[in-house]
């Protein structure tokens, strides 16, 4: 096996065991800090000896049983110093597991437990994303904008507190299930969005590996929960989302809106696996949430082929549907730039319009504000609009279409 | 495990007769339950005194450590398998005499 391959392999098993170690060992030891450095020790060890000793014939096995070891090691070391007894209760339990809830899967208790209602949400943030999806704390410092030093305390305070407070170890129970599932989703969704539209400054407009790292966990998710309608949703929507990822940003590094992408740009295999996943939950009769309804939006944009081709009144009607289940401004705003390609600029303006107070420090109210304001010829009050817009804005390829737009106005 | 149910009170009314209802019930409930450790209501703040005997002598001082609007005015001590069990107890408490309730573990 060549040295390529050998890296290739190394990288799928971090892709395809990591947080099945991690939670297996969690399990194991009842301490994901243990799991946590008897994983990256494991696969360090994988990194040293598969490229002498060849790829073992599996790999998960061996990764776990590697961190086994590797955690035993250390447990039996720390009891040194102290308890003697405990690492003989510890080496010999061999109780047999806990029943486990509505769904079986290790993955999933780690999962529940990293997005911990009772933990901050950018605490929940950096652990799904260190201890499931196995990205480094230097990387996730990078991908947040945060120094490592801080991101790290954030990691260790959280998994101190589990442990503390003694945050549960387990899949919730069915009647606590959806909203627990509901709080797992919107850490994805917001690892997906900051990858979609980076908030800073000082980053790459659109952040490749964070879509995909948080459509790699949506795909978990979704294997682990296959019944799941929101599960499905989501993914569905990053799907869609992430099919124009490559469309989004110009050659001159402008955000290119949907209508002027080049729809031929657009990845097909993505959007048909999207369009499957939005299908399948038509299928089920079931009401649809929030995110079904939004993928189901996605999914009229990437049916046409050409933007005038759009099923506006569908969009308009799917965004109806959403302010029912959900009245906040900003999907009142995103209903409105519908509403303007269904009943014009002037109608979509009034509708903008009701929601300043509650939208004035959001840069897409004035940017949609300046669009609907330049369409309608008031190129005084775009201008106006477009700075405000510019000025609320952080994202570079935002910021460069907005100052293009307002230095066009007539 | 043990956890300790602070209930912090944010403004001045006192306990309605409503809440002293509720609050017996949830009681009661937790009791039966097997949750129940101990709970009690505080005087208030300005009936606390400070004593400091680091040094050489006790030193007293009149009134709460912390001046806050926000203060201890009673508390739960509940005994819970893990934080989900006691923080959807917490939950109902807090409804029940319808305050904040922080929730410590204790060591």
């Amino acid at each position: 096996m060549s040295v390529i391959d050998v890296q290739a392999a190394i990288t799928r098993a971090h892709h395809e065991e990591w947080a099945r170690v991690v939670a297996a060992l969690t399990r194991r030891f009842g301490d994901l800090d243990i799991a946590e450095e008897a994983a990256a020790e494991a696969f360090a060890t994988a990194v040293e000896r598969w490229p002498v000793d060849g790829v073992p014939p599996n790999p998960g096995a061996w990764l776990t049983t590697t961190a086994r070891r590797k955690a035993i090691d250390r447990i039996r070391r720390e009891n040194k110093r102290d308890d003697k007894h405990k690492e003989a209760r510890l080496l010999y339990d061999d109780d047999p597991p806990e029943p486990l809830g509505p769904i079986d899967d290790e993955r999933l208790r780690l999962i529940f437990t990293c997005c911990h209602p009772a933990l901050a949400v950018e605490a929940r943030v950096a652990l799904t994303l260190r201890m499931v999806a196995g990205l480094t704390v230097p990387e996730i410092a990078r991908a947040f904008l945060v120094q490592e030093s801080a991101l790290g305390q954030r990691i260790t305070r959280a998994k101190a507190k589990i442990k503390a407070a003694r945050i549960p170890y387990r899949v919730p129970s069915a009647q606590d299930l959806p909203t627990r599932v509901s709080g797992v989703l919107a850490v994805l969704y917001l690892v997906f969005n900051e990858g979609y539209l980076a908030t800073g400054p000082d980053t790459d407009p659109v952040r490749g590996d964070l879509t995909a790292e948080a459509i790699r966990l949506a795909r978990l998710i979704r294997a682990l929960m296959p019944a799941d309608g929101e599960v499905a949703g989501l993914l569905a929507l990053m799907l869609l989302i992430e099919a124009r990822r490559t469309a989004r940003v110009s050659a001159s590094g402008e955000l290119v809106a949907l209508d002027e992408q080049d729809r031929g740009a657009w990845d097909t295999a993505l959007i048909a696996e999207g369009h499957r996943l939005v299908r399948e939950r038509l299928a089920s009769g079931v009401a649809p949430g929030r995110y079904q309804i939004l993928a189901a939006i996605n999914a009229v944009h990437t049916s046409a082929r050409d933007t005038r081709d759009t099923d506006w009144s569908q969009v308009v009607a799917l965004y109806d549907q959403l302010v029912r289940l959900d009245p906040s401004p900003i999907v009142a705003l995103n209903r409105a730039i519908a509403l303007a390609e269904l009943d014009g600029p002037q109608v979509a303006l009034a509708a903008v319009d009701r929601l300043e107070d509650k939208l004035a420090g959001y840069h897409p109210y004035h940017a949609t504000r300046a669009d609907l304001l330049r369409r309608l010829g008031h190129s005084r009050e775009a201008r106006a609009a477009y700075d405000r817009a510019i000025e609320l804005a952080g994202n570079t390829a935002e910021t460069t279409v907005l100052t293009r737009r307002r230095d066009q106005l007539g | 495990m043990q956890y300790l149910f602070s209930v912090i009170h944010d403004d001045s009314g006192l306990a309605t007769p409503d809440e002293d209802a509720a609050i017996d019930v949830f009681n009661a409930r937790i009791q039966a339950e097997g949750h129940w450790v101990f709970a009690a209501g505080l005087a208030s703040p300005s009936t606390a005194t400070v004593i400091d005997n680091r040094g050489e002598e006790a030193m007293f001082t009149d009134g709460p450590f912390l001046e806050s609007k926000e203060y201890l005015v009673g508390f739960w001590i509940i005994e819970a398998p893990d934080l989900d069990v006691a923080l959807k107890l917490a939950a109902e408490g807090s409804k029940a005499c319808n305050r904040k309730v922080e929730v410590r573990p204790i060591l």
